[in-house]
């Protein structure tokens, strides 16, 4: 369903991607991993358009990125993005947040994308925070939502960046709670997160990302089984997330 | 010692010169703000659009009027602009017109400030959840830019009113002119002009603590 062929992106003369290539299936959990750097968050990014790249291609359910003919904003509508800061607008309530897109990008009427708001807030476990502003929500609270917000636009795919990493530790598992519900679901994801825990659980695929190339791109099992048979980059990274 | 004599001060002061003036001290105040905001803001959003075509005439036009006085602009508009359209002008006129496009340089920089002043993700949110350029603008950076930016835009309010005592220099009937005349007419020139301080301090004064009520109100809570 996604398919990126040879990504290369350049800031001014700096490279932050060289040749990535990645392929995502329906019902597909992948997750991206690496140092900081690395150059994940970007290459998520390139994905729905909020990051243009200069060479290669990406392809998101038979539309190309690169074609002048694509209408972005409506295909960035059908791809849900959770951010690590969260970005729920604060000026708006909860249920604003939840429905705002789905009136003026969707065209939905405001009863039925109430509904349909507050049916997946219901389902991350909010529905008490509906008339909330997000300056009133925790860290864990807002990402929830944020994670119903994306949800509410019935997107193909959702892409998480770091959706954890900026959360107090005690709110990681409420968050992770909602995308393991998600993955077994069948929804198709893909997650920038340096959560290996939930990578062994949930994930299918499994990228490692080092200075802006992808060095392994295997399966899960492989990945965390025969982590002998991996790079010693891979090796190394591993040993010293999982000591903990 | 200055003797002073305010037993002119009376209804009738206010009712025959005051008020004319002080009528239009406000409704040039009112006029160039929202004006003011208005084109300032367009000026913002092309010096912030990328594009060399819109970001040229802009930040020209915004540093030309941030660089000469404002009675100057004053001055020139009113000889100018009836060489223009061939037939003469108003004082009045001039000056809302002056005022106006003096305005929108100065909130074009407030306008733009504000708008950087919202953070970056909040547009990339905007647009991964499918929002145009005119969307997110409209709905999500421009609401929260002016609501961040409300004690400049007061403070511009502010110093905006009492700008508008220097169309003394087209002759145009402000308040310091309603005074002006006053004292003439009652030879008092020092209590009037007194008063004249004192009157536009409390309007001044008043404005700044609207100000503070309408932040506390509006602010956002992040």
């Amino acid at each position: 369903m996604i398919e990126l062929k040879n990504v290369s992106k350049w800031y001014g003369s700096f490279q932050v991607l060289t040749d990535c290539s990645v392929s995502i299936t329906k019902g597909e959990v992948m997750v991206i991993c690496g140092p900081s750097g690395s150059g994940k968050s970007t290459l998520i990014k390139t994905i729905n358009a909020l990051e243009p790249f200069q060479a290669g291609e990406i392809v998101v359910d038979g539309i190309n990125l690169h074609d002048p003919k694509t209408d972005l904003p409506k295909l960035r509508a059908r791809i849900g993005m959770v951010f690590q800061q969260f970005e729920l607008f604060p000026h708006l309530s909860v249920t604003e947040n939840l429905t705002l897109a789905q009136m003026k990008v969707l065209g939905r009427p405001i009863d039925e994308a109430k509904a349909h708001g507050l049916k997946y807030l219901d389902r991350v476990g909010l529905i008490a925070q509906k008339d909330k502003f997000p300056g009133q929500l925790s860290g864990g609270q807002q990402q929830r939502v944020a994670i119903a917000r994306a949800l509410s636009m019935d997107p193909i795919v959702m892409l998480f960046d770091e959706p954890t990493s900026a959360l107090d530790p005690e709110m990681v598992g409420e968050v992770l709670d909602v995308m393991v519900g998600l993955a077994n679901d069948g929804t198709t994801m893909c997650c920038v997160t340096h959560e290996m825990g939930f990578a062994r659980k949930v994930s299918d695929q499994v990228i490692f990302m080092d200075q802006g190339q992808i060095i392994e791109n295997c399966s899960k099992e492989e990945f965390f089984g025969e982590s002998s048979k991996r790079s010693h980059r891979v090796q190394d990274f591993l040993s010293k997330i999982l000591a903990h | 010692m200055l003797s002073l004599d305010l037993s002119f001060y009376n209804w009738g002061l206010v009712t025959n010169y005051l008020l004319k003036g002080f009528l239009f001290s406000v409704q040039l105040t009112i006029i160039a703000t929202v004006g003011g905001i208005a084109f300032g803001t367009v000026l913002a959003l092309m010096k912030l659009s990328g594009k060399a075509l819109l970001e040229y005439p802009a930040t020209f036009y915004v540093n030309t009027m941030r660089s000469i006085p404002l009675v100057m602009v004053i001055l020139w508009f009113f000889l100018i602009i009836p060489m223009l359209i061939g037939r003469p002008i108003g004082a009045d006129l001039s000056a809302t017109i002056t005022f106006i496009a003096f305005q929108a340089a100065f909130f074009a920089e407030i306008v733009r400030a504000g708008i950087q002043s919202v953070p970056l993700g909040q547009t990339f949110a905007a647009e991964a959840l499918g929002m145009t350029y005119g969307q997110n603008m409209r709905l999500i950076v421009l609401p929260q830019a002016f609501r961040n930016m409300i004690p400049v835009f007061m403070t511009q309010v502010i110093i905006l009113f009492q700008d508008t005592s220097l169309v003394y220099a087209i002759g145009a009937y402000d308040l310091l002119k309603g005074f002006e005349i006053a004292g003439k007419n009652y030879g008092r020139p020092i209590e009037t002009y007194a008063l004249a301080a004192i009157t536009y301090f409390v309007i001044c004064f008043s404005l700044s603590r609207v100000a503070r009520k309408i932040q506390a109100k509006v602010a956002i809570i992040r």
